[in-house]
């Protein structure tokens, strides 16, 4: 996001606090001041990763020090699970499995690879999902499960890291 | 003369159990031994190259008028060994056997998954009350002594998960379809000739026998009383070399994975993606099993998961525990 402030001591503070505050993880601040501005403000951009659903507290919290929100940047899917599938995979609507995962709005297809050893056998793919943070990766794991638990398709999850 | 030990069951396991009692001085006297059809029983201590002799001659390796149940009644040991084979849906003989052995106030050690994974809670009660042990170190992951670990060694501390590969015939299969582009079938046939595979693999390939293993891992850690019915189970059966190829693409492995996580009410048996740098990811019929617990941290322990004298040293293990703790005892 890009931020204009004041430019007096403790602006920036006071602007960071609230986002570890809301559990989240900042990636970058750039700050330039440029000398030729006459103005009193500061334009900031930061960069971070916050947990699902905090962004509208945040942006109060941060309105609330009397700072200008300039802009808010896209969200950067961060999170990347890859997955095989096994089964019918082109029989029972491949794009409507991924149409469901990029539907949801939490959660994308960013990668398919797909490998058919023969007409009528089973076909096996990699499936990867990006999100922007772990919990919405569950979520949209599960919904994939469940879709191909209908389509009868197996699916080989990675066995995840003991957090 | 040392403790007395009655074996029933002389098949791998079995003979590996009497091949090392016949061969190591650690002072335990096979007094008994019965296989399905025979038995035999002398409080001196029985010739163990004789046994041996009789079963590779006429199949038995005592006489047909003996029961292994007759053994079990009979006041010639200390300790039952229970190595008959599992039966994954009533446990019996076994059940039988252990009930009737605990309930005459002996010990007992067993490799014998079906009576623990159904009736653990029964059973290390009835033991508890009769002031005896029940141990079974050999029905998890062969010599690797993780319920040993688990009990004693890892005391105090809380354990929160648990997850391996602890099926030998599943980890070896996967690893030659992996390095040799073979099919399922191929490598199950592969399997089989090998002495790996039974020749109904059903129970090793869908995931029963990594599910019986990992109910039993849950009611010894977390005193769950889990049965089958709770784990999910998948098995490696609907693999595709196709499947196995996209996971080397991206440097990582298809394994067959046990977990349990209490927290998330987790027991699962599934095919998994793996990194290829990871502790779990053991080649051939190896098994691997990772403990999280609060003080100790992870913990990985890899060894073999079958094999008649590897089993036999988690059977020993447990014989020479039940000596120690209970010595002096009446």
């Amino acid at each position: 996001m890009k931020l204009e402030m004041k430019d007096t001591p403790g602006q920036l503070v006071s602007v960071l606090e609230p986002i570890s505050e809301c559990g989240g993880n900042i990636i970058a601040v750039i700050h330039q001041r440029d000398p030729e501005s006459e103005s009193d403000t500061l334009d900031v951009q930061i960069v971070l990763d916050l947990p699902a659903g905090k962004l509208p507290a945040l942006i109060d919290q941060i309105k609330a020090q009397g700072v200008d929100i300039l802009r808010i940047g896209e969200e950067r899917l961060l999170h990347k699970r890859s997955l095989i599938m096994i089964g019918h995979i082109m029989h029972t609507d491949i794009s409507d499995t991924v149409d469901q995962i990029d539907r949801t709005g939490f959660a994308e297809v960013s990668e398919l690879s797909l490998m058919m050893p023969a007409i009528n056998e089973r076909s096996s793919a990699r499936i990867t999902i990006k999100t922007a943070n772990r919990t919405d990766m569950e979520s949209a794991v599960s919904l994939l499960r469940r879709v191909a638990g209908k389509k009868e398709i197996l699916v080989v999850e990675p066995l995840e890291e003991w957090a | 003369m040392g403790v007395r030990v009655a074996l029933l069951g002389f098949g791998s396991v079995g003979q590996g159990v009497a091949r090392m009692l016949g061969e190591k001085d650690l002072d335990l006297t096979l007094t008994a031994v019965a296989d399905s059809k025979s038995g035999i029983i002398d409080p001196e201590g029985i010739s163990i190259p004789e046994a041996f002799s009789r079963k590779a001659r006429s199949g038995s390796c005592g006489k047909p008028k003996l029961s292994a149940l007759d053994i079990v009644n009979s006041d010639a040991y200390d300790i039952l060994v229970e190595v008959t084979p599992t039966n994954v849906d009533t446990g019996e003989p076994a059940l039988t056997h252990i009930r009737k052995a605990l309930g005459l106030r002996r010990h007992v050690v067993t490799s014998n998954k079906g009576p623990i994974a159904l009736a653990h809670r029964e059973l290390m009660e009835l033991a508890r009350k009769q002031g005896v042990a029940l141990r079974y170190e050999a029905t998890v992951c062969g010599a690797i002594p993780i319920i040993h670990t688990l009990q004693h060694g890892l005391m105090g501390n809380e354990v929160k998960a648990l997850f391996g590969v602890m099926n030998g015939t599943c980890n070896y299969i996967l690893t030659r379809m992996e390095d040799e582009g073979l099919t399922y079938d191929q490598a199950l046939g592969e399997a089989q000739e090998m002495g790996y595979a039974e020749k109904d693999p059903t129970y090793d390939v869908k995931g029963l026998d990594t599910a019986l293993k990992l109910v039993i891992l849950a009611n010894t850690v977390w005193g769950m009383d889990a049965g089958m019915k709770d784990v999910q189970v998948t098995g490696i059966d609907l693999i595709t070399p196709e499947a196995i190829q996209l996971a080397i693409d991206q440097e990582t492995a298809i394994r067959l994975i046990g977990e349990a996580i209490p927290s998330k009410d987790l027991l699962r048996v599934s095919p998994r993606i793996i990194p290829r740098n990871h502790p779990l990811l053991v080649e051939g019929t190896l098994n691997a099993l990772t403990v999280v617990t609060d003080m100790a941290g992870e913990l990985t322990f890899i060894g073999k998961g079958a094999g008649s004298t590897e089993t036999a040293s988690a059977v020993i293990g447990d014989l020479l525990y039940i000596r120690e703790r209970y010595a002096g005892r009446p």
